[in-house]
């Protein structure tokens, strides 16, 4: 009998596995079929933090709607903990860049919808736990249109962690809130990330927030998005902006771009 | 500074005084004109007085919204299912919006010949009436709130894994609610307007016979205009009621808040 491979360490299992992903929309009225995703291949390991990097329309955000299960692919396949995606899925919740909390319920509802079993001790619980790791104690009762923009992204972000999900994906979620609130919640989704060991993919057009959050940056191009390069960013938590690791990781991902990182002009 | 109407009690106090001048210019109006047939609010006031005194008043009343809750609860049992149907359901909305769109704007007054021709001189007549135009606005409410439904809300719920019932019950339905209740309203008024109607025509109590019958039995305008003010204030309190609703907490977040 040979000896066999042990088991590879668990984060190095790909739990997201992209292959040869194509996405064309038809032209309308006659005009050419716009190929909004070219030839992508990537892949999430447990546990890991990756950020999707890309200009504007570049075609992320439907590439992480594939791998979330809403949209379907025109070609190629999104394989997810060894099986082809069925659709969406409780075990990988997705955090909407337009805002998914309702507005029909309370805080403290919101973060409890997910919560499909056990017993209501239980899962108030559950709901209590997830209200105080983001911050939101005394707000329970209250109706999201009485919150800000950043309480209502920690309200969908409690509501997703209640879920007790593997993985989240993250679209934009702080692409509407201010410079200091983003600044804030990104630093509480890397505390959080660091005590839930979740996996999380993360869509931005913000190079910043890649390189503060990420291991790995899958940088995209213009449309037709390819993935360009995937950058590591191997510092450690919290991490130091003014470090050289830092501005090294930034320059690498404004250079993939075709961006010069300290004048802004393009030289594509 | 202060503005003035900054005071407290004043959204209570100026409509009074708006009715207080009204009822003074209406006075003088027919003091000035010296109209025999028009009677100012003094004679009406003596016309509810005599009504009360008949018995009428409450009699006529009850058998208006008796009609009235009648065909407006039958419309709503039906129209809210139906509008979430065919909001929810694309085929369903595609089959039924023309036929619904074409018999919504029949003015239920056009009805009547046809309501008498198949019920009769009776009650079933005029809550026929009432259920016909108080179910296109509860329909066409319900079924516009599910389509306007941000696709957000359900791919999150899907995303969760509930499954069609669990769907429909703790995303659906809540979030047409308030829109839901605005149709409701809107019919609600649209039925008191036709009971009126219909019971000038169909049958021999409540409010809008009280108005006829007052007229061609004696031209007892003081009569008639009292029935009047008695509909436009049971209006008004149907309208404040529906409005109390819209309070709670089910729907009131659906609304901007003041």
């Amino acid at each position: 009998m040979s000896e066999t491979v042990g088991e590879s360490r668990e984060s190095d299992r790909p739990v997201v596995l992209v292959r040869d992903l194509w996405m064309t929309y038809a032209g309308r009225r006659g005009s050419e079929a716009v190929n909004v995703l070219e030839q992508i291949d990537m892949e999430v390991r447990k546990g890991e933090f990756v950020c999707i990097v890309g200009p504007s329309g570049c075609g992320k955000t439907t590439l992480l709607n594939i791998i979330g299960g809403f949209l379907k692919p025109t070609r190629g396949e999104v394989v997810v903990d060894g099986e082809p995606l069925q659709g969406p899925d409780p075990r990988r919740i997705f955090i909407f860049q337009e805002g998914g909390v309702f507005p029909w319920l309370t805080v403290g509802d919101n973060i409890g919808f997910g919560i499909l079993r056990g017993r209501k001790a239980d899962r108030d619980r559950v709901v209590d736990r997830y209200v105080e790791m983001v911050g939101l104690n005394g707000f329970e009762r209250a109706y999201p249109r009485e919150l800000s923009g950043g309480m209502r992204q920690r309200v969908e972000l409690a509501r997703a962690l209640a879920a007790n999900p593997e993985a989240l994906y993250m679209d934009e979620p702080f692409g509407a809130l201010d410079y200091i609130t983003r600044f804030k919640m990104r630093s509480d989704l890397v505390r959080i990330w660091q005590a839930e060991q979740k996996t999380i993919l993360f869509v931005t057009h913000d190079i910043d927030e890649a390189v503060q959050l990420a291991d790995r940056v899958i940088v995209m191009g213009r449309r037709p998005a390819t993935i360009r390069t995937v950058v590591d960013v191997p510092l450690p938590r919290p991490r130091d902006f003014q470090s050289a690791g830092y501005l090294a990781a930034r320059d690498q991902i404004f250079s993939a771009m075709g961006i010069n990182p300290t004048t802004g002009s393009e030289f594509s | 500074m202060r503005r003035w109407f900054g005071l407290p009690g004043l959204p209570m106090i100026l409509p009074c005084l708006v009715a207080a001048v009204s009822l003074l210019v209406w006075d003088l109006a027919v003091r000035l004109s010296r109209s025999d047939l028009f009677p100012g609010p003094w004679q009406v006031a003596l016309g509810i007085v005599e009504l009360m005194r008949k018995g009428l008043l409450i009699k006529y009343i009850v058998a208006s919204l008796y009609r009235v809750t009648w065909g407006f609860g039958i419309a709503v049992l039906v129209g809210i299912p139906f509008g979430l149907f065919l909001g929810w359901f694309r085929p369903a909305y595609w089959a039924f919006n023309p036929i619904l769109q074409a018999l919504r704007p029949i003015s239920p007054i056009a009805w009547i010949p046809l309501a008498i021709l198949w019920f009769g001189v009776s009650d079933a007549a005029p809550i026929f009436l009432i259920f016909l135009a108080s179910v296109f606005p509860i329909t066409v409410s319900a079924s516009a709130a599910v389509q306007n439904l941000q696709p957000v809300y359900l791919r999150a719920a899907r995303n969760f894994g509930l499954g069609r019932v669990q769907l429909f019950r703790r995303v659906i339905l809540p979030a047409a609610l308030p829109q839901i209740l605005t149709g409701v309203r809107i019919a609600l008024g649209v039925a008191w307007l036709v009971v009126v109607a219909a019971e000038m025509i169909a049958v021999n109590s409540g409010l809008g016979y009280l108005i006829i019958d007052a007229r061609n039995a004696g031209k007892r305008y003081d009569l008639v205009v009292a029935g009047m003010l008695v509909i436009g204030l049971i209006g008004l309190s149907l309208d404040l009621l529906v409005r109390r609703l819209e309070r709670f907490e089910e729907v009131s977040w659906g609304y901007a808040s003041h």
